[in-house]
């Protein structure tokens, strides 16, 4: 422990302080096309997105692929600027006057991508991949080579036998590792794992898994875990958040989620999981057609197109999220007693 | 970086020195040494510096001297071991000393060009968005014109002499390499790997010089290689067209082009400053080509 010289950044604002709130985020691609580039509509990649996040928390994100989850994960980096909202880290506002600055927010916050071969420079040793970090931060190369091997140890990975070989010399698995030591090499408080571990297969995805939830309790992290795979998160995570074309759908505690799903975008996800009991096995898609096209979203409810139980309401208005149970909230008419159209919350779809 | 060396020195056990695998450009180097036209290449054009370099010293023959009595003098002739040209003066020493000026033409307008067009590609392609936008299309103008025509161009509006024909053919190659340059940077710059060095705060020129140039260098080098040939002919081209080098100094373009009127005397000689430039543009083709698939491996 006492090998990493600099401290994690301070806690300041106590655990019962969010470590992340997010307000309102959102983010629209303009499409350019024509002769002088000019704008022909907007991708609404993330519209409105809203959560909490408190310290030390798990929290999943899942949807299908391109409903921003990915772009969610890189606003919240700040790799790329929010057209709107706000973000606020453990306190202070990102960006804002009185806030903290992105590169101090950097500081706390990491990224693990999906895409092992691609987060790694192929021309540079894997123990200087992971030292880049502490250098910028101002630390000698023979301490920043130092705080590596300490860290590609902690991640399973024997510096004097790992730390001089280049990344294609290594399997997807170990090159996973290593780009879980170089984010967490200069010890930030928030880490968000991007498809992490989709692209390993399960045995070594466990292994990972695994390494990360010991990761979380020695260096007291909390993690955004982004993912398509609705198993994996709910092994790993406290809290889960649907998405759904650039919107939060449903959040909640993991159990009370999976258990008891409100919204029907959710229930269908859950209930297209395969299932190992033949007995039980899946009979009918649940999900008919594409998600709509984002740069078009549909009025009202996004999801009333594809929806079995939507009326005529779900096309006018759109549903705010309303708590359904403790800590658990879903974006549905159906779900909420007080719209007066709550049918089915439970009922339908059984 | 520099932190490697100081890794296997102090901080790793001595396990670390022989569990440190060769880096990518030794394996670039071993499967060039294993390829032996690219070796041989490389051997021939090597043969063609050292004697441009050594040439007073290898045939000591003064290149300018005319001789009227050996004009056009056949291969072989007594004193005269590759003939003589129009005014009697030694095409052996001529052709040797010609290296230095066809060499220089041939690569010191890739060595400007990779320079100034690296530099230009790399940062229109890093900066992406309106810089991107104005450095390209600036640079796309110049693509209206057929380079050959384009030299033409430029060295006659400047006037004859070596020095204005390297600027002419800089300014040629200038497009060409930035284009590559910015197309192979605007791939790595998307790689997430350069946006976790963002995340680790680094500045954009520290990006550029850590993750970017290793990176990006392969190709543009690469691409320049294959360019000396291009230049040595445009440069004998201009040479030939009088825009290039002046008489009586030996280059092989102009040689070629003095020569041109005996070649129904004697075309065996005439044809040998042709056949110097053929040769040595052939060289750095296939040489090229060599380093391109030595680094196009994975190892």
């Amino acid at each position: 422990m006492s090998l990493i010289p600099h401290k994690p950044a301070a806690d300041r604002g106590g655990p019962a302080q969010p470590l992340l709130i997010v307000g309102s985020l959102r983010k629209y691609f303009p499409i350019r096309g024509g002769l002088l580039g000019r704008g022909h509509g907007a991708v609404h990649a993330v519209d409105g997105v809203g959560f909490q996040l408190g310290k030390g928390e798990i929290l999943g994100v899942v949807g299908e692929s391109g409903c921003g989850k990915s772009t969610l994960a890189r606003l919240l980096a700040r790799l790329i600027e929010p057209d709107d909202g706000e973000v606020i880290f453990d306190g202070d506002g990102v960006g804002a006057a009185d806030g903290i600055g992105v590169k101090e927010l950097r500081r706390n916050l990491q990224l693990v991508f999906q895409d092992s071969f691609a987060s790694l420079n192929p021309r540079m040793t894997v123990e200087d991949s992971v030292a880049f970090g502490p250098r910028i931060h101002g630390q000698s190369a023979a301490d920043a080579i130092r705080v590596a091997h300490d860290m590609l140890a902690r991640v399973g990975l024997e510096p004097s036998r790992f730390g001089g070989r280049y990344p294609h010399e290594l399997s997807g698995g170990q090159r996973q590792r290593v780009n879980i030591a170089r984010a967490l090499v200069t010890r930030p408080r928030l880490v968000i794992l991007d498809e992490a571990v989709s692209a390993l297969d399960k045995s070594v995805q466990a292994q990972v898994l695994n390494l990360l939830l010991d990761l979380k309790e020695e260096l007291n992290l909390t993690y955004i875990f982004i993912s398509h795979d609705l198993n994996v998160v709910q092994y790993i995570s406290d809290r889960v958040l649907v998405m759904y074309l650039g919107q939060v759908v449903e959040i909640g505690p993991v159990d009370c989620l999976y258990r008891d799903a409100r919204h029907p975008y959710t229930r269908a996800l859950l209930s297209a999981v395969p299932s190992m009991d033949p007995e039980r096995r899946t009979r009918h898609s649940p999900l008919t057609g594409d998600p709509p096209n984002p740069v078009n979203p549909p009025p009202g409810c996004r999801f009333h197109q594809r929806c079995p139980h939507a009326r005529t309401v779900c096309a006018a208005a759109v549903p705010k999220p309303v708590e359904v149970a403790p800590g658990h909230r879903a974006a549905c008419f159906m779900a909420n007693p007080a719209s007066g159209y709550d049918s089915s919350p439970a009922e339908v779809g059984r | 970086m520099s932190v490697t060396a100081l890794a296997t020195s102090s901080a790793a056990p001595p396990v670390a020195a022989t569990a440190r695998s060769r880096g990518y450009w030794s394996g670039v180097g071993r499967r060039i040494l294993r390829d032996p036209l690219t070796m041989g290449c490389a051997g021939v054009l090597l043969l063609i510096a050292a004697a441009a370099v050594l040439a007073p010293w290898i045939l000591p023959v003064d290149p300018y001297k005319t001789s009227m009595l050996h004009r056009l003098a056949p291969m072989g002739s007594a004193g005269y071991l590759l003939g003589a040209d129009e005014l009697g003066r030694d095409m052996a020493a001529r052709l040797i000393h010609g290296g230095r000026l066809s060499l220089m033409l041939g690569v010191l307008p890739v060595v400007f060009a990779f320079v100034i067009g690296g530099s230009i590609g790399i940062l229109a392609g890093f900066a992406g968005g309106w810089l991107n936008m104005v450095l390209m299309r600036s640079l796309d103008v110049f693509y209206a014109f057929p380079s050959v025509l384009l030299a033409v161009a430029i060295s006659g509006a400047l006037g004859s002499g070596m020095s204005n024909s390297i600027i002419a053919l800089t300014v040629v190659f200038v497009p060409q390499i930035s284009r590559v340059a910015e197309s192979v940077t605007t791939q790595v710059r998307s790689l997430d790997y350069v946006e976790a060095a963002r995340m680790s705060g680094a500045s954009a020129f520290t990006i550029i010089r850590a993750h970017v140039l290793g990176n990006v260098m392969g190709p543009i080098f690469v691409y320049a290689t294959g360019l000396v040939s291009v230049s040595l002919i445009l440069g004998s081209g201009l040479s030939f067209l009088g825009l290039g080098v002046k008489p009586p100094e030996p280059e092989w373009g102009l040689m070629l082009t003095t020569l041109r009127s005996a070649i129904y005397v004697n075309p065996a000689v005439a044809a040998l400053p042709g056949a110097m430039i053929f040769v040595t543009s052939m060289c750095f083709n296939l040489m090229a080509d060599g380093i391109r698939s030595a680094m196009d491996t994975k190892a």
